[in-house]
């Protein structure tokens, strides 16, 4: 992306727009991973040294200390809330990506009565906000005698409209016509053509909804504290909350809340790290043809 | 006149290729079922049915015969609604969530704009680098992000200890603008990223002949990329105020960190601490209320840009 800069003033002015541009970038990553830092810094001292040390950078490195400590923290309740929140986001976010590819590429591939009705209605779903649903699905569940159970939070956060918006619209861009007529004369199945042609196609974009699915379900936050009460069907989000509320009577907790605020994000960081090629080529499907 | 045209690029064009002769219908019309009738149930189940429901219980009122006597729910009409629209500090909240998006979401995403402009720009060396540092923090849920930087305003632990022993972020004064910065904090990425994407998705020659008139890089960014990229500002526009007008994980944190944060700081809130006293009719009618809030305004935005964009 060079531009021809024949005369002098032309290399000055790029070299002063280059200077103001990456200036601009350091500042905002020193905002953005600072907090990050912290945490981490924070995780690995003691708590008599967090509080007397540099909060941002090493005393003492007690992190395995600490996260052993956290472990064992009233029997392990904090796995058990780790091992919650990978089968409610991740069970929800796999099954839910399925399901939407289906229904966002039957919207996008077949003509059938009701079609631009069902999107509609759907696309709608996606103004329609979900903590606006948690109250209404509680009194629901309670109908059902069904609250504070695991199902009461993960049927719920299967569903996602704007899950089906991006595959239509992926599957439109990235399935061609053409191969699935090719596959139709060969004799392969409407579902088998789906699953075995149209997904490969669709991957990078499913790994998008897939990790849109994902995060919201991460952040759903007022779905769990209305449904659960059970400490032990919490995801680790409401967890750390429930400690962080009792910070002020039991002072150890806050330590445990540091440790564990770093180890919940952990995972999910590095998935970002693996998952970035397809996030960006996803988006981008999204976008171009 | 769908959503579909506002907020993607692509167009999805009618019957896209599919021959439409009456004999495919009807041959592939078992696949179709299939494919739609697993989401449809659901979206039924845990999306119409609610909605459907909150609007149902909004319109019945607890009724006592006597003070001790057995509670029974009757039909209330819109006894509910009369509340709601009578409850001074709901409007209060509603009023300050407006404030704050009115605020922050200019903010957040004219930062999101920047850096996608300026990573798209070829100024900048260690494009990867930066744009998965910036998008990190969209890995942090919104309860985890608010204990982190309701422990960095807390003037006793705070690295900002110049900062945070000045003034109190966490007073009534300022405690609105300390999560409005946790939200940002958060969503900046992942906004950028967004249109970022868009971005790179528009073909170079679009910009060859710009060039060859002389244009520099500011005048393309605004004359031509952000533009192009509207679609991509308008959809983070509309998820920015429906999450707005929702905010709940941040202030309900907050509340162990701030005395200023009230059991009703937020329309969401009040839902919450209504229904927990329990009063779930009006509970009920303060979300359909705010649902529909949230409806009409994302709505006008999304119209409101349209027509501006026909004009264009």
């Amino acid at each position: 992306m060079s531009v021809a800069a024949p005369a002098g003033t032309k290399i000055r002015e790029s070299l002063l727009s280059r200077t103001a541009a990456t200036l601009v970038m350091a500042v905002c990553t020193v905002y953005f991973l600072t907090p990050i830092w912290w945490l981490f810094v924070g995780a690995s001292k003691s708590s008599e040294q967090f509080t007397s040390t540099n909060p941002l950078w090493f005393a003492d490195f007690d992190l395995f200390a600490n996260i052993g400590d956290l472990f064992a923290y009233r029997d392990g309740v904090f796995l058990r809330w780790m091992l919650n929140s990978v089968l409610y986001t991740g069970g929800a976010a796999l099954i839910g990506t399925v399901l939407a590819a289906m229904c966002g590429y039957a919207l996008a591939k077949y003509r059938f009565r009701g079609r631009e009705v069902i999107f509609n209605v759907v696309l709608s779903g996606v103004l329609v906000p979900a903590t606006a649903l948690a109250l209404p699905l509680f009194l629901l569940f309670s109908k059902v005698d069904a609250t504070n159970t695991f199902w009461s939070v993960f049927l719920p956060s299967l569903v996602n409209p704007f899950g089906v918006y991006l595959a239509r619209i992926y599957a439109t861009a990235s399935v061609p016509d053409e191969l699935l007529e090719a596959a139709r004369i060969d004799g392969s199945g409407e579902v088998r053509t789906f699953f075995k042609v149209a997904t490969r196609l669709m991957f990078p974009a499913l790994v998008t909804i897939f990790l849109f699915h994902f995060v919201a379900v991460w952040n759903n936050f007022l779905l769990p504290l209305i449904m659960l009460g059970d400490e032990r069907l919490f995801p680790v989000t409401l967890g750390l909350y429930s400690w962080n509320t009792q910070v002020n009577q039991i002072p150890e907790l806050r330590g445990l809340v540091i440790i564990g605020a770093l180890l919940s994000i952990t995972p999910l960081v590095v998935a970002f790290l693996f998952l970035q090629r397809f996030w960006r080529n996803g988006l981008g499907a999204g976008a171009v043809k | 006149m769908t959503m579909t045209q506002t907020v993607s690029t692509v167009d999805v064009p009618e019957g896209t290729g599919t021959p439409h002769t009456p004999g495919r219908a009807v041959r592939y019309g078992r696949a179709v079922p299939f494919f739609v009738v697993p989401f449809g149930l659901l979206f039924i189940l845990f999306y119409l049915v609610p909605i459907g429901y909150a609007i149902v219980q909004s319109l019945y009122t607890v009724e006592r015969t006597g003070t001790f006597g057995p509670a029974r729910e009757v039909f209330g009409g819109l006894v509910q609604y009369q509340r709601v629209f009578e409850d001074g500090p709901f409007w209060t909240s509603i009023g300050r969530v407006l404030l704050f998006g009115v605020v922050q979401v200019p903010v957040m995403l004219g930062l999101a704009l920047l850096l996608a402009l300026l990573l798209d720009s070829g100024l900048v060396k260690g494009r990867r680098f930066f744009r998965l540092a910036f998008f990190v923090p969209y890995a942090v849920p919104g309860v985890i992000a608010a204990i982190m930087w309701g422990f960095l305003y807390s003037p006793n632990l705070s690295p900002l200890k110049s900062i945070t022993s000045a003034v109190d972020l966490l007073s009534a004064d300022f405690v609105l603008w300390a999560m409005a910065n946790v939200v940002t904090w958060v969503y900046v990425g992942y906004n950028m990223l967004i249109i970022y994407s868009s971005l790179l998705a528009i073909p170079a020659e679009v910009y060859e002949a710009a060039r060859l008139d002389g244009a520099g890089p500011v005048r393309i960014a605004w004359s031509i990329k952000i533009p192009l990229v509207m679609p991509a500002i308008v959809l983070t526009t509309v998820f920015s105020i429906i999450g707005t007008l929702q905010l709940l994980a941040e202030p309900q944190v907050f509340r162990s960190f701030s005395s200023a944060v009230s059991s009703t700081y937020t329309p969401n809130l009040t839902v919450y601490s209504t229904s927990s006293i329990p009063n779930f009719n009006l509970a009920a009618a303060f979300s359909v209320v705010l649902a529909l809030a949230t409806f009409v305004l994302s709505f006008a935005v999304l119209k409101f840009t349209q027509r501006k964009g026909a004009v264009q």
